[in-house]
Order: structure tokens, then sequence, then C-alpha cells
């Protein structure tokens, strides 16, 4: 019982992955490996904090690619969906990855395997779904802005879209639900947090941070998206299976449907 | 510019860009080096779903819907008593960019009624894309529909600024054209059609040569038919579109359910049912033949001219060819894993990986995500359950069918009840 430990974490990936490393250096039979935001003492179980070390991430980052590619990027989507037990889930996922000869990760038949896909599956899913229901508004200060609400922690994963999208504007995108937001000032992006007044949804009601033309341009584009709608072919349930209404208030197409 | 007066235009051009299906925005490769705006590198990106159900991806208008001619299928022909209407250059440009920028589209999909004649009106087509590529360093998607009968001066233009081009051909039969169409020609289409083509090679050739040859039309083309106007039979349907694949080298091949939009004895009556059935079928039979290695004759022939209603093509073709089945899971080949009904590409991928490991059984299948459902009658794996040997063909249909429910079920029931 006695080298069975619980390791504490900062809550950042990089403090994850030095996880990872310290147990697989000390040789730590882990019960679980949990946020100190969260932590919660086990009865038969120590526990051990650990201290983010990049140099200590970035060799586990490394030793798992040079293993397979597609594992790290699993390993990556499936850490930002924040479900519960995620960080023991991949821990087991990574010491099978190191145990077997190779290519593990496509063992499509194993429990550990098959869960990781499906929770990197869905991360992914909401990324791209951000990248697709993002709706930016022009602010006075010529700024293009949008908040977003996702299901899971995506912003880090849709930074590099849009940078190379929209380069030549400048824009930000902030998530409401975890109070940070990421800001592109033409030359980089910057991870910031705001003190907003007021969740800028696409609301019928008028905000003065932006111009007149701006809700021009929103009119425009609701009346375009009613004009694509073919009447005898309606079929509002795979609408709502295609855009479900927990996004509907940041779409700007639908701001009367809410 | 005067708001209103664009939203006037803009509901009457975009309503009359409707029909087009064609939404994709992916395949292109145009970067963002410049530092400009946009960047079409990645996948395709629908932005939002019209309310039956289709991707909104692009800014799909007409240019104008004034037209010289008067094909009975078309909302915008000549003899239909419509508001008309029509864009300046610059009003598509802004409104492109001004969507674009505030992430509502992935670009512009520019189509138009002909005016005066076919070369006049795509010269304004291709002067819209120039202009975004050269004055706004725009890098987003367009997709430029080829007027029938362009000159092929001015598609080799078009393909300079395009990501895609497309004529559809609308009709699948020349017979069908002839009738429903008489002022146009099937060269006309044709035309363009060979120009963009060939065009493709000469640059595929070319780049490897000159790595900065200017790219053409780098999502090449695709054309649109319409499902249902002129009674053809699946099999006429999915023949032309294999030899427009073939030929033509084409991207897509899209099937568009015929919309009853006029009152004309030689089509579909008004109020008439979309036939959005038959319309999954045909799709469905096109990603069999693109995806899954079927050929056309295997799904339709001379015996079977239409596709089943009941059940999707592959389970029709498995049915028609029991002597295929069962298959081994653990051990056949990746084609005729694809072949098996409630198989998809990912579950066959999946089944190649996982079994490397192990021998597979009915739990491992279920977890990959297979559709057991249709698949278990016609594999073995590894378990000793399996105890449909020898079942008649009418006999599995109607377990699967019993088993199962389908958003067109309502349309076929009455078949139903036979094997209830």
């Amino acid at each position: 019982m006695n080298d069975s430990k619980i390791l504490i974490y900062d809550g950042s990936f990089n403090g994850f992955l030095t996880a990872i490393f310290v147990a697989f250096e000390e040789k730590i039979k882990v019960t679980d490996i949990q946020k100190n935001s969260v932590s919660q003492n086990g009865l038969f179980s120590d526990t051990e904090t650990i201290f983010t070390n990049i140099e200590k991430a970035k060799r586990v980052w490394n030793g798992i690619q040079s293993k397979s590619s597609s594992a790290i990027k699993n390993i990556y989507f499936a850490y930002m969906s924040e479900s519960k037990g995620v960080e023991l889930l991949l821990y087991r996922y990574v010491r099978k990855l190191f145990a077997a000869p190779s290519s593990e990760h496509s063992d499509y038949s194993d429990g550990i395997v098959l869960k990781v896909g499906q929770l990197a599956k869905s991360v992914g899913r909401e990324k791209h779904r951000m990248e697709a229901f993002v709706r930016f508004q022009l602010t006075k200060d010529d700024v293009y802005f949008a908040n977003i609400e996702p299901d899971f922690d995506v912003l880090p994963l849709i930074s590099k879209h849009f940078r190379s999208r929209y380069a030549d504007q400048q824009w930000i995108i902030y998530d409401v639900k975890r109070k940070y937001g990421l800001f592109y000032d033409l030359e980089r992006v910057e991870i910031i947090s705001l003190d907003l007044q007021e969740v800028y949804s696409n609301s019928i009601k008028r905000s003065s941070a932006f111009g007149t033309q701006e809700y021009d341009y929103q009119d425009l584009w609701n009346n375009y998206f009613k004009s694509t709608h073919i009447k005898s072919r309606i079929n509002k349930k795979l609408h709502t299976q295609h855009v479900p209404k927990r996004y509907w208030k940041y779409l700007s197409e639908k701001k009367e449907a809410v | 510019m005067s708001f209103e007066r664009i939203k006037q235009k803009l509901n009457i051009l975009a309503d009359a860009a409707k029909y087009d299906v064609s939404c994709s925005s992916s395949g292109s490769k145009r970067t963002n080096t410049n530092k400009g705006l946009g960047d079409s590198s990645g996948m395709g990106i629908c932005h939002s779903y019209t309310e039956d159900g289709r991707c909104v991806s692009l800014l799909k208008i007409l240019m104008t819907n004034y037209c010289i001619y008067d094909c009975a299928y078309c909302v915008t022909r000549k003899s239909n008593d419509i508001k008309r209407a029509a864009f300046k250059i610059q009003e598509v440009v802004d409104l492109t960019i001004n969507f674009y920028r505030r992430n509502y589209i992935e670009g512009l999909f520019l189509s138009s009624g002909i005016f005066k004649s076919a070369d006049y009106t795509m010269e304004r087509l291709v002067a819209v894309a120039k202009k975004l590529r050269a004055e706004e360093r725009f890098n987003g998607y367009i997709h430029l529909k080829s007027i029938p009968g362009t000159s092929d001066e001015l598609m080799y233009e078009a393909g300079l600024y395009a990501d895609r081009l497309s004529v559809n051909i609308e009709i699948p039969t020349i017979s069908g054209l002839k009738l429903l169409a008489p002022d146009k020609k099937h060269e006309d289409f044709t035309r363009p059609m060979t120009k963009v083509k060939n065009e493709i090679i000469q640059f595929r050739a070319e780049q490897k040569v000159i790595k900065s040859t200017p790219k053409f039309a780098p999502a090449g083309q695709s054309t649109q038919m319409i499902i249902g106007a002129t009674g053809e039979s699946d099999k006429e349907i999915m023949y032309s579109a294999t030899y427009y694949y073939k030929k033509y080298q084409m991207k897509r091949v899209y099937y568009s359910g015929y919309v009853p939009i006029a009152d004309d004895r030689r089509l579909p009556a008004l109020g008439s049912q979309v036939p959005m059935l038959r319309e999954n079928r045909l799709y469905q039979t096109d990603w069999l033949l693109r995806f899954y290695g079927f050929q056309v004759q295997e799904l339709l022939n001379d015996r079977h001219p239409n596709l089943d209603i009941d059940v999707d093509p592959k389970l029709g073709w498995a049915l028609r060819n029991l002597d295929f089945f069962p298959i081994d899971v653990n051990t056949a080949d990746k084609l005729m894993l694809a072949r098996v009904p409630g198989l998809g590409i990912q579950s066959v991928h999946k089944i190649v990986s996982a079994r490397r490991f192990r021998k597979l059984n009915w739990e491992h299948l279920k977890k990959i995500g297979v559709a057991l459902n249709r698949a278990k009658y016609f594999m073995v794996c590894d378990s000793a359950r399996w105890e449909h040997r020898d079942l008649e063909a009418s006999t599995i249909k109607g377990k699967i069918l019993g088993n199962s429910v389908g958003k067109f079920r309502k349309e076929y029931s009455t078949q139903l009840k036979l094997f209830a």
C-alpha cells in the first residue's frame, strides 16, 4: 500500500505531462492524478504534489510523439475534454503505449484506446464547431469580437486556424464560461482576460460597442440565411441536429429564434 | 451604398440560387501567404445549416436573374413572371468580404442568369473573382459557375481565380434536354467542361517542372443533375454520372430532387412531392462507386434498372448476391469488408487495425461501432454464435427492416406489412 499515490498537479497540460514523467521516473503506483483545485484525499493513499517542469513535460511529449503522432493528438484533445478522471485514463493510455512494441494506439478492441479515441473525437468535433460558429461583430475600435461558450476548452486548439485565416484584421475570441480569450493584434495571438460588463451574444438589442454598419451586415446575413431555405423540404429535426440549440444565442442568423 | 437596396437584391438573387446543391468548400490548397484575408487550405466548414438541413458554407448568389433562355425546370426562365435584379461587381465583392470577415462564410459561389450572351455574362463573373483575388487579397474559396457556351479563353481566365468551376447538365439524358431546354445544345455544356479538364491536366504537368505555375481550379470541377423531372431511370442517371466522373474527371456529381416550380405539362405538377428518398439512394450509390470499390453495373443493370426504395443499395446488392457471404471478419480483405452491409469505411479501418491484436468477436465489433443489425447476417467472427445460416434473402430483409427505424419509413410502410 505504501507505494500507491495520488499525484496533484497545477491544472495545466504541462503540469499533467510532468506528473506522467514523475510517475514513470519514480515508479509510482498511481491511483489518481488530480488538479490541485479539485483534489480529494483518498483513504488509503498518500498524495504527492507535482511542480510543473517544462523540460520534463517536453520529454514526455516528444517521447509519445516519437511513438505515434496520432496518439499525441489524441492525448492533447482528450485532455481538453476536462472530463472527470481523464488524467488517470490518459496515464493508463500512455503506459500502454510505452509497454507495447508498436502501434498500440490503433488497437480498437481495447477499452482504454477506444475511450481516449472517443473523447478526442468529441473535442475535435467541438473545435470544428467553434471554427464554424464563431460570429465576429465589428466594434467601434475596429476589432472583430466574438463570445463563445464551448462544451470543452477548445480555445488553444482553434488559435492557429483563426490566426492564419484572419491575418489582416484584429480579433478577439472570448470564452465566457472559462473567462479567458484570445486576442490577435496583427502580429501575434495573446491570451487575455477581460472584465466584461455584458455577454455580447447576437441579440436583437443593440449594444453601443458596435457601429450601425455592423448591424446592417447582421441584417443582410439574416436575410440571406432566410432565403436559403427551400420550403418544400423543411426538416427542422435535421437542422437542430446540425446546429444544436445551445449555440443559437451566439449565432446572428438565429437571433430571432432565441 | 444603400443597405435597403442591397437587401432587396440579395433577397431576390439568393432565393434564385438556392437550388444549386453544391456547397462544398474543401479540396482547395490556397494558403494565406501574403498576410491577406482568408485561407482555404484546410477542410471545408459548414458555418450554418438551412432549415431543410443543408450546409451553408458559401455566399451563394446569382449575379443576375435576367435570362435569355426559357428552360422549363428553372425558376429564372424568361417566361416566368418574377422580380428581376442584378448586382454590380463591387456590391458582390463588398458582401463577400464583409461576410467573410465576420466568419459567416467560407467564400463565394457565384452563378448567373444569362443576359446578352454567354461570354458577356461569364466576363462579369470572372471580374468579381479577379477583383477579390487581386485587390482584396482574398484567399477564401471561390466557386464560379461556367456559363454554357462560354469561350475557351474566358474559361481559362476563370480557372486562374476560382477554386472550383461547375456546369450543371441538369437533365441527365440528351432527349430530356431537348424536351425541357430546347434553346440549349448538349455541346454548350460539355465544351467548358472539356476545357477545364484539359487545363487541369496541363497545370499538373507544368507544375512538376515549374513549381510556381499559377494554380488552375485547384478544387476541380463538379456538375449537377435534376432528379425526377423527365422520367429517367436510376440506371440512366448513374450511368451518366459515371460517364461524367470518368470522361471529365469530375470531383463531384450532385443529384437534386426536382422541386416543382412551374405549371408546365412537361413536368411534375406543382405541389407534388420532392423525391428526397430517391435522391438519398442515388447519393448512397454514388458513394459506393467512389469509395467502396463497386462498379455501376453491379448495382444497376437491365434486370435492376432502379434502386430499392426500402433498403440501401449496398444491402440490396448483398441480398441479391448471398453466395459471397458470410465473410470472416478476421481474415477477409479490405475490399470485401467494405462490401458488407452495415460496415462503413471507418469501421473497416478500425477492424483491420484491431484484428492485428486479437481475434474479434461480436462484443468488439459492437464497441467499434459496426451496425450489427444489418452486418450480422453477412459475416462470421470469433464466436460460435452465428445462427442465421441458410436464410432466404427475403427473410433477412424482413428481419432487418423489422428491427430498425428509418426516417423515410412511412413512404414504404405498405410494403413492410408484407413481412409482418
